[in-house]
């Protein structure tokens, strides 16, 4: 089993997330995480999805995907080619002893203080999943309160481009 | 203009002629419009009906078929023949009214997303949100139904939006969808490697699949096959490509095929798949196709490739083109005599003459061969699912695709009758109907009888009752120690008095010895009639009990 990112360029439509993500639920294939957003061309955008498998898997599922009418273009990226990142939120409970640790974590990690209280502290991180991974452990022994995590979402390293054939 | 004028204006435009449906309240629009169009609407029993009649219909004439129903129980009911169509690769348009625009999603009175319903098992979908898009739309989906691998498509019209006025656009939009791709020609240097294998290839073997029928690609395989030698077996969507009676065709493949072909397909070293996605009930032994670099998958669907099986040569491609490409490139070979030698004599050890004493039943294998003889095969033939499907695919002689009407891969009852219905419509009387079924299955759609009735819709219906649900029945006998449980038809009615009710005619057949004079007489009949054929219930579906490949106890 290899990590395999999708990335997808599909019509901006309503119902095409739907159509999308029921693929996966319906075939049999899993999502390790998903993200979407629109992209220069407000009528069409990008679906990343991250999935774990063998490239037989993979490729079927991309296959499937690219059936889809909505769906214009797929490419499957391995980590080595593209640049990956994902953003979460973390509330942390902090003390008036503690909040200095948690603020110097956060710098080495060079994360945002987006949210401050009296007890608590938020702070925005951006990264690979690993990098977000090992920054809540950090967090994990002064409690942590909730955690809101993005999909990942991917771009390719270099000149290369998901272009539309015109 | 309404846009449900808009969206009849289309489907003419689209050369539609008939619509099978039901109305109410949300898909009234269009119903009252069609009636001042050129296109035929006929009014079936149940809207079930109605899509497996488009489905029958498409079979026949190789476009889509449309039917139609009102929203919430009226979409839902068409499900089952959506799914049955997509299963099959079968082009379908079917058009739903949907509660007015700002009642979406309010639990309205007989709302149901439908087109979320249906999304799994539709080629695509619309819910329309404004009337000027309706026919663009609608041509986008006669264009996605029809093209590549053919399907299904839904649209979803509010009725605010069928009966609002839209200015009907002066020109069509030219179709363009960007995610929707023809393939083109396929990959030559494939083609060549498919060449060279069975150039090398000691005993090879073609698999057609229903994906010949699609591509039109008949007449290319049977040249391929005259030129080459190369004994053809077939799944049962491929059944009528090489006429059954060739002899260069052994039967049916698996789990209910005939064990002449099993045999030869797992003795081959060389197995051209040929548009067939080698289902469950096609090959059970994956492994043993994917070693010794023996499959070759030739498929249109790029998906369908290594979805089941790993190919040792993938090609993608329309298979009239490929067949197209291939031919010339194999010239002058012919596959060994001794593999032919072998092949016959498995077809000749496993092939008998069905039994045709007087013993009380009629076997349903001897009447199928007889009805072949008498209709000399000129007839589409539907068939219902189960023993009554199974008889059909292995006894009866077809001589050209498209002659098969049957749900393969869906494998749904109630499916044969309606089928037949659009069938018939279709030819228009050029062509007799024949619908075989079993007792359970007929009762599914029993009532398309009326519809029947109704428009003078010719079918000859075949109805082997055996008083069972006779492929169960068989199944509680080999793997549930005889527990015969829900398998006898109670409180069936009388089938001659229920036709009488709507006004067809019907006759009995018991003995082998009154086959002939039965077939002859519902032959000749120029109307609809129901031929009552009683089969004995432990009548096996294959051969013989050990000769079709059963399920085994761990497949359930």
């Amino acid at each position: 089993m290899e990590r395999y990112t999708l990335s997808v360029l599909v019509e901006n439509n309503p119902g095409v997330l739907s159509r999308v993500v029921g693929l996966f639920s319906r075939r049999g294939f899993n999502i390790h995480s998903l993200s979407v957003g629109t992209t220069q061309d407000p009528h069409i955008s990008r679906i990343t999805i991250e999935v774990n498998g063998d490239a037989q898997t993979v490729e079927q599922v991309s296959k499937q995907l690219s059936k889809i009418m909505e769906v214009i273009k797929i490419k499957t990226l391995r980590d080595s080619e593209i640049v990956k990142r994902g953003l979460a939120l973390v509330k942390v409970k902090v003390s008036p002893k503690t909040r200095s640790e948690v603020i110097e974590i956060t710098t080495v990690f060079r994360a945002n203080i987006v949210d401050i209280s009296s007890n608590t502290l938020t702070a925005e991180i951006t990264g690979h999943d690993r990098k977000i991974g090992a920054f809540l452990e950090m967090l994990e022994p002064y409690g942590i309160e909730e955690i809101a995590r993005t999909g990942m979402t991917a771009l390719e390293r270099g000149t290369n481009t998901l272009k539309i054939d015109k | 203009m309404t846009g449900a004028e808009m969206v009849v204006k289309t489907l003419e435009k689209n050369g539609v002629k008939v619509v099978f449906g039901y109305p109410g309240a949300a898909n009234a629009p269009i119903i009252d419009k069609l009636s001042f169009s050129s296109i035929k609407h006929i009014l079936t029993r149940n809207e079930q009906g109605a899509a497996h009649m488009a489905s029958g219909y498409a079979r026949v004439t190789k476009q889509a078929g449309v039917c139609t129903a009102t929203s919430g129980p009226g979409a839902t009911n068409l499900i089952t023949g959506i799914a049955t169509a997509y299963m099959d690769s079968i082009p379908m348009i079917a058009l739903t009214g949907q509660v007015t625009t700002k009642l979406i999603g309010k639990d309205a009175f007989q709302e149901v997303d439908i087109t979320g319903a249906t999304l799994p098992f539709t080629k695509h979908s619309y819910l329309i949100k404004d009337g000027l898009e309706i026919p663009k739309v609608v041509n986008e989906a006669f264009h996605i139904a029809n093209t590549g691998r053919p399907g299904p498509v839904l649209i979803d019209f509010p009725m605010d939006i069928l009966k609002a006025e839209f200015d009907y656009p002066d020109e069509d939009e030219d179709i363009s969808i960007k995610g929707y791709k023809l393939i083109g020609k396929a990959n030559e240097s494939q083609v060549k490697k498919v060449a060279e294998a069975i150039k090398g290839a000691k005993k090879p073997v073609i698999l057609a699949g229903g994906g010949i029928v699609i591509s039109d690609a008949t007449n290319e395989l049977r040249k391929f096959v005259k030129e080459t030698d190369i004994p053809v077996v077939s799944t049962m969507m491929g059944i009528g490509t090489i006429p059954t009676d060739s002899p260069r065709y052994y039967g049916m493949i698996g789990s209910h095929g005939v064990k002449r072909a099993n045999m030869i397909f797992n003795r081959a070293d060389l197995v051209i798949v040929m548009g067939s996605r080698l289902g469950d009930r096609t090959v059970a032994n994956i492994k043993g196709l994917e070693e010794g670099n023996k499959l070759i998958h030739i498929d249109l669907d790029p998906a369908e490739i290594g979805k089941n099986v790993q190919p040792y040569i993938p090609v993608v491609g329309d298979i009239k083109d490929v067949l197209e490409q291939l031919t010339p490139l194999i010239k002058g070979y012919k596959a060994a005599s001794s593999w032919i030698e072998e092949a016959d004599e498995l077809r000749s050890r496993f092939t008998h003459e069905p039994f045709s004493d007087d013993n009380g039943f009629v076997n349903p294998k001897y009447f199928l061969k007889v009805l072949s003889e008498k209709t000399n095969s000129d007839v589409y033939l539907s068939t219902e699912v189960g023993q009554n499907q199974i008889w059909c695919a292995n006894n009866f002689t077809f001589t050209s695709p498209r002659s098969l009407l049957t749900s393969g891969g869906f494998g749904t009852m109630g499916y044969g009758l309606p089928a037949a219905i659009g069938a018939s419509v279709a030819v228009n009387g050029e062509k007799p109907v024949i619908a075989v079924m079993g007792d359970g299955s007929f009762q599914m759609d029993l009532p398309e009888m009326g519809t029947m009735a109704q428009w003078d819709i010719p079918v000859k219906m075949v109805l082997f009752q055996n008083h069972r649900l006779g492929m169960v029945h068989e199944h509680q006998y080999l793997l549930y120690k005889s527990n015969y449980q829900a398998v006898t038809i109670e409180g069936k009615p009388d089938f001659e008095m229920l036709a009488k009710a709507y006004g067809i005619e019907s006759g009995t057949v018991t003995e082998n010895s009154g086959v002939s004079e039965a077939i002859d007489k519902m032959m000749a009949s120029g109307d609809s009639y129901l031929l009552i054929v009683e089969v004995s219930p432990f009548e096996p579906t294959g051969d013989a009990l050990n000769e079709a490949t059963l399920p085994k106890k761990e497949d359930n």
